[in-house]
């Protein structure tokens, strides 16, 4: 029988690594996905065999336990299927959040006193206040602003030797379940420190950073129950986390030391018109943009963070639709950061049904862009930043759209508010630059009764 | 080191080394639906908090026990689904 069920444990852990793996190409990811829960169910009901023939769980425990799942199963569940596609950013930090907090109870609640314990608590707690930070920012409950806490390195550094202090003394002492309450509380403590400094810009590296550290936690619990399941799935979530953060810095050409240390960008560009450079800024109404894109022979939609937070992608498909019917070549091209995180924008644009053909990446976009007769820019701003060519201020040598080759370029935006890098765009300066100041989503319902109205 | 801890450490090691190597070149798109994925995956907690039930006893015991397996099961649930939710998008591309 236990062998038995250690196979079965095994074949669960093949499948996260199936799954895993296939999840790295969009043609077999969503099966992925499915092989991993296929796994995971069959993991936890056979825990619940295990449990049934060992008859160790008294009543209190398993009413206990049934009642807590059910409830957080129902409550993942649901804020799972109800959550704007928006916000499932933040969504996933909640619940690394909470898979964070139950491997450091898993620690808290059993009485051994190990090494892989305290570490198990101590990353627990910081992921778990982490990942809550982080959520809140990109859900705006927090500002997204960088938040510095005065001599917060010190403060750090002084958290982490107490952490450490208290965790040797708990397993030297064979485990004063006092000590480890404090580990915790100065896991707690530290994880806002490591959050709070950081820009909403940067959340979703600080995410994925934190998704690691869950994953090495539960490995960490694993250790302390002696459970090879929770081993390897932690032990993989730790290393392909590490890995998936390493790629999404690259992606925005930032080190992650450099996010880590904190204080960069403005964190939610909130539309806050600034003074500076708006007098050289040329602005259009809606209908004039509209004319000009219906007698257009071709023309790429940029479309940005305005765009996801205005959920306005159904209307950008609409126009472009509009457009392709009376003979205008249209695409959307996606820069690979646009958005809230890498790869936002083009789940946002499918569920507005954008044909698959006309979503550009940014190697295949930026050679048309010679032939472009306007580019369209909604709600996007670093990403086309032509000071990215030059070295020396924020958002240098990050790859941008040369929107600026286009022939006429029209910025579909709020305000001439700062983007996550926090400096001016020299393309809205630039002369065949045209502004539209709107909300993404007014906006393009304006350029589209326009084209009606004028173009039919 | 006993025998049954040498052979956790030897599993964590290799788990490791198989974490490292199974992303390779993931396009941009897929970075936010593989962290969701990864997310769900370390939703197995549950399992162990299923295992503590064992051996808590007393009413501050089972407070603790109810709280970790409402985290635990609200983790590998909803992780599952809304990784579901974001590769569903993929499909109605083509």
């Amino acid at each position: 029988m236990n062998t038995t069920i250690h196979l079965v444990y095994l074949a669960c852990a093949v499948s996260f690594v199936i799954g895993l793996h296939w999840m790295n190409a969009p043609a077999t990811a969503r099966r992925g996905n499915q092989i991993s829960a296929a796994g995971m169910a069959l993991a936890i009901l056979t825990t619940v065999v295990v449990l049934v023939r060992d008859h160790t769980v008294t009543l209190g425990a398993a009413v206990a336990l049934v009642i807590g799942s059910a409830a957080g199963g129902l409550a993942g569940l649901l804020t799972a299927r109800r959550v704007q596609m928006t916000a499932m950013p933040q969504l996933v930090s909640l619940f690394n959040a909470v898979g964070g907090g139950a491997a450091a109870l898993i620690a808290l609640g059993d009485r051994t006193a190990s090494v892989f314990g305290v570490l198990d608590v101590a990353i627990g707690g910081v992921t778990f206040t982490g990942s809550l930070v982080a959520a809140g920012k990109l859900a705006g409950r927090i500002p997204g602003r960088p938040i510095t806490v005065p001599f917060g390195r010190w403060l750090s550094a002084a958290l982490t030797a107490l952490a450490a202090a208290l965790g040797v003394w708990f397993v030297a002492d064979g485990g004063n379940q006092w000590l480890l309450g404090g580990v915790t509380l100065a896991a707690l403590a530290g994880g806002l420190l490591l959050s709070l400094p950081i820009g909403g810009a940067d959340m979703p590296v600080v995410i994925s950073l934190l998704n690691a550290f869950t994953g090495t936690a539960v490995a960490m619990a694993g250790f302390v129950l002696d459970s090879t399941p929770l081993i390897i799935a932690g032990g993989l979530v730790g290393a392909a986390g590490a890995i998936l953060t390493k790629l999404m810095a690259d992606a925005m050409n930032r080190p992650i030391s450099a996010i880590m240390a904190g204080g960069y960008g403005t964190g939610d560009a909130v539309a806050v018109a600034t003074g500076s450079g708006s007098a050289a800024v040329r602005e259009i109404t809606a209908d004039d943009a509209a004319i000009q894109l219906a007698y257009a022979s071709k023309v790429v939609i940029v479309p940005g963070y305005g765009l996801a937070a205005a959920q306005a992608q159904h209307e950008a498909v609409a126009l472009a639709e509009a457009l392709t019917e009376r003979g205008v070549e249209v695409t959307y091209a996606i820069h690979p950061v646009a958005g809230r995180m890498p790869g936002h924008m083009n789940v946002l644009l499918a569920e507005a049904n954008a044909p698959y053909q006309q979503l550009k990446d940014l190697e295949e976009s930026n050679p048309e862009f010679a032939r472009t007769d306007v580019a369209l820019i909604i709600g996007a701003n670093d990403v086309t930043n032509p000071a990215a060519r030059r070295p020396g201020n924020p958002v240098s040598g990050m790859p941008i759209l040369d929107v600026d080759k286009a022939r006429s370029v029209i910025v579909l935006k709020r305000s001439l508010g700062h983007g996550y890098a926090g400096i001016d765009n020299e393309l809205y300066s630039d002369p065949k630059t045209a502004m539209l100041f709107a909300d993404a989503k007014a906006g393009l319902g304006a350029l589209l009764s326009g084209l009606h109205a004028y173009a039919d | 080191m006993s025998a049954l801890l040498l052979a956790d450490v030897t599993v964590f090691v290799l788990a490791l080394l198989v974490g490292f190597e199974v992303i390779s070149k993931v396009p941009a798109t897929l970075h936010t639906p593989l962290m969701s994925g990864a997310n769900a995956i370390h939703g197995v907690v549950l399992v162990g908090v299923m295992l503590l039930a064992a051996t808590v006893t007393g009413i501050g015991g089972y407070v603790l026990l109810a709280v970790a397996a409402f985290c635990a099961a609200m983790n590998v649930a909803g992780g599952y689904v809304v990784t579901d939710r974001m590769l569903a998008m993929f499909r109605s591309r083509r």
